[in-house]
């Protein structure tokens, strides 16, 4: 029996892929839930399994467009693994040499002739004193880099969006994360970071200020009821935001796990689309690789989005003093079509109050 | 017993097939009648490069030391010195491959193979069951029907590596690579060595200007070679054997007292019961595969001499890997344009890729760099100045498209081209990747500089 193999849905926005890269060649013996080529979409790479165990049949080549429940092969069930071939009996007629040409799998032997019939570099020019040679290489954007330009400059040109800033003093996070360290691991086996700290204090403010979390459709308002939020995670690929769901109902240990869960699918390259789709707010983190300060960029359909920083010891006042504090710029991008400027820096400031006292976090403040 | 893969055959194409399918995590098997390594480890590459390198020392003892100004005097050898340190070295290989094996898992059953089915084959009775079969059985030397070969007074390489003394007159048939290594050990340690060659040139595998250029050279050490020469039959006498040949119509004779029969190889593909899983062979007797090392049976492959393309150890060995990638799931390729071959006498002889008539005949546009090593500094100092580098790369994209060196160390200078040549490298990239100075390398930078007609030292 041959069993169909057709691209699966891949969220609701997307209806077509780019076969990115073929895993088992057309003609190889699969396992049920062997990984047989990865699909390319404007949001994730995505790998299509094997639906049964046979020989595989693929329609499709590298590169090629493929629409959303489109039909890319088959499995031929009937055909066994070679592996668990019975015994043949001697073949009475001769069988025909299996040709290169005829058998889809690619040959492992490079003649002389394929040799010759290779593309080859043009002739490459005798470098000349007044032509001083450029050194470059050039390749293809992905999908998925052409989808983040894409939606970068629209997002510059569709919305009016602005960038406020305040400042947190990290100590008293710092402190409690140097204290409870160990206990926080050896409760929840994961480490305590500064993230479900950040998350939580968003949580707090969104609730304050639930306009920030707001999204326009149209001429309407969509201002959510459970709070998604989203933690832009960086890749070989490109960017990613994996979205924490119901945040209003993860405590600090469950935020924890699902970040270091998404960060290794992103690593991986595992991440699904389920993982990306929605969300009503982005954290993206600059500090991670340096950054001082740095005017994000909203994430739509989304109206805000925060950014952290680096950590640095800075002179501030504190209690008519000069006092050296582990300081963070906090940057706030935020669509003012929907946003008020009120709004916007009562947030980042209700934020920055939660963040500086972190026990208001325990009284919902 | 039942296997993932079983391997039919040791030499340097079944051996690492074994060993790598056992690393990619393949029970696997090895079935050997002989000794392990086959061919090469046996009789052939090994034991004959010991020789050639004994018998060159020896032979530098009369020759190179006095332009170095060195002396010697009384220098003499004791062959069954010479023979007993062969036999010590393809033993040590011996050893070394079952080690091998243990090590990785592989396990050796010594005996005759016969296919029985496309997934079985019988060993000493014992029947042996693999989901894949590689035969990997190699080659037998091809011999004459007038000449019936005892190994003894008429030989192929198997005998005229293992001969009891240094004969006084050899005869040697066929002026190929087998034939002229041999035919150098012996005219080292004393013999009479004269050639008869059907072709109007030895070394017919060589590129063409590299095999007259060679030629001379070996004739200044004393061989002695007749080309274009037919032998039509022989008379084995009690003292020593006649051969007749015909050249340019007349006929002639030649006598010696051992006669080397080294004419080519044939594929090795009896008794293996290939007939009756229904293997089909090729006009020329190999096992027919398709670009996958299929057989016609698929869960059979063939690698090595036994298939076509040129019969070498490295060649086979790198068929045997492939192949055992392939049944793993991988995605090997072999590069057949960079797959060099070696004449080990003195000076060396190297060539990889496209020898020139090979590119007119598929009519290539080509562009040709020469360089001789009597303008290479570090031949200069060491006195090895025959010889030179001969590049050919494609005319319009410079790409390389053959590299022949004839030369001392041309074994080891080849290397470096045949890199370039699976890289599809340019001329250019060889001439302006910078070689240490002094050496014989500089010289294939030169050719390459040559081809562009830049050559510094020209």
């Amino acid at each position: 029996m041959k069993v169909e193999i057709k691209v699966p849905p891949a969220g609701e926005s997307v209806s077509e892929a780019t076969v990115s890269r073929i895993l088992k060649e057309s003609g190889s013996f699969v396992q049920v839930d062997e990984e047989i080529l990865e699909l390319e979409t404007d949001k994730v790479n995505q790998v299509v399994y094997a639906p049964a165990a046979g020989k595989l049949e693929l329609s499709v080549k590298v590169d090629q467009l493929v629409k959303i429940g489109q039909s890319i092969g088959s499995v031929d069930t009937e055909v066994q693994m070679p592996a668990q071939m019975p015994k043949a009996e001697p073949t009475k007629q001769a069988p025909k040499i299996p040709q290169p040409s005829s058998s889809a799998a690619p040959s492992a032997r490079q003649m002389p002739a394929d040799f010759l019939a290779a593309p080859q570099k043009p002739a490459p020019p005798l470098p000349k004193a007044e032509e001083p040679a450029q050194p470059s290489s050039r390749k293809k954007m992905s999908k998925l880099r052409k989808t983040i330009a894409e939606r970068l400059v629209a997002v510059k040109q569709q919305t009016a969006m602005l960038t406020t800033f305040n400042e947190v003093d990290m100590s008293a996070i710092i402190k409690i994360r140097t204290k409870e360290q160990e206990s926080f691991q050896k409760a929840n086996s994961v480490k305590l970071g500064f993230m479900s700290f950040f998350i939580k204090a968003t949580l707090a403010a969104l609730k304050e200020f639930p306009i920030v979390g707001s999204m326009l459709e149209g001429d309407e308002i969509v201002t959510p009821t459970q709070y998604d939020i989203g933690v832009a995670v960086s890749t070989e690929r490109g960017l990613m935001v994996p979205v924490l769901r119901k945040c209003e109902e993860l405590n600090f240990a469950q935020i924890e796990k699902q970040l270091a869960d998404f960060a290794k699918k992103a690593r991986e390259g595992t991440i699904s689309l389920d993982d990306l789709k929605g969300g009503c707010f982005t954290i993206t983190n600059g500090g991670t690789f340096g950054s001082l300060l740095s005017t994000p960029i909203l994430n739509p359909p989304q109206s805000a989005i925060l950014g952290m920083h680096a950590i640095i010891k800075r002179p501030i006042a504190v209690e008519e003093q000069v006092a050296l504090r582990p300081m963070m710029y906090l940057a706030l991008s935020y669509d003012h079509r929907l946003i008020d400027g009120r709004e916007a820096v009562l947030f980042l400031v209700h934020l920055k109050n939660n963040l500086e006292a972190p026990a208001r976090l325990l009284l919902d403040l | 017993m039942n296997y993932e893969v079983l391997v039919i055959g040791s030499g340097p194409g079944g051996y690492v097939a074994a060993i790598r399918a056992a690393q990619l995590g393949l029970k696997t098997a090895c079935v050997e009648k002989g000794l392990l390594g086959g061919t090469c480890l046996n009789i052939g590459c090994i034991p004959s490069k010991a020789l050639l390198h004994s018998s060159e020392l020896y032979s530098a003892l009369g020759h190179t030391y006095a332009i170095h100004g060195i002396e010697v005097q009384g220098a003499r050898f004791d062959f069954g010195k010479m023979m007993e340190r062969k036999k010590g070295i393809v033993k040590s290989f011996n050893q070394g491959i079952a080690a091998l094996f243990k090590k990785n898992g592989v396990t050796l059953y010594p005996g005759s193979a016969q296919l029985t089915s496309p997934t079985s084959v019988k060993v000493l009775g014992e029947e042996l069951t693999a989901a894949s079969i590689i035969l990997a059985t190699g080659s037998l030397p091809i011999d004459l029907p007038f000449l019936p070969i005892d190994e003894e007074r008429i030989v192929t390489s198997t005998g005229a590596l293992s001969l009891p003394k240094v004969p006084k007159r050899l005869l040697i048939i066929g002026a190929g690579i087998i034939g002229v290594e041999l035919g150098s050990v012996y005219k080292r340690l004393g013999s009479e060595v004269v050639f008869l060659e059907f072709l109007d040139r030895i070394c017919p595998t060589l590129d063409g200007s590299l095999s007259k250029a060679f030629q001379p050279l070996l004739e200044k050490q004393g061989l002695v070679f007749h080309l274009s020469a037919k032998v039509t039959g022989a008379k084995i006498e009690k003292e020593e054997i006649r051969i007749l040949y015909e050249q340019q119509g007349a006929s002639h004779q030649l006598s010696g007292d051992v006669v080397l029969v080294s004419i080519g190889r044939r594929p090795y593909t009896q008794g293996l019961g290939l007939e009756k899983v229904g293997i089909q062979l090729t006009e020329k007797g190999q096992i027919a595969i398709n670009g996958r090392f299929q057989t016609s049976v698929p869960t059979i492959y063939a690698i090595g001499d036994v298939v076509d393309g040129p019969m070498l150890a490295h060649k086979a060995s790198e068929e045997g890997v492939a192949v055992a990638e392939l049944i793993a799931g991988l995605h090997p390729t072999v590069h057949y344009m960079a797959i060099p071959s070696v004449v080990y006498t003195n000076p060396e002889a190297a060539g990889v890729g496209l020898t020139e008539e090979e590119t007119k005949k598929l009519q290539l546009q080509t562009k040709i760099g020469l360089f001789p090593f009597k303008t290479n500094s570090r031949a200069k100092c060491t006195g090895e100045e025959e010889g030179m580098v001969k590049m050919i790369a494609d005319a319009q994209s410079d790409r390389l498209l053959g590299v022949h060196i004839l030369g001392s160390h041309a074994s080891e200078l080849i290397g470096e081209a045949a890199l370039a040549l699976q890289k599809g490298a340019t001329a250019l990239d060889i001439a302006t990747t910078p070689h240490a100075h002094p050496t014989l390398s500089e010289a294939l930078k030169e050719a390459a500089l040559a081809l562009h007609g830049r050559a510094i030292h020209r």
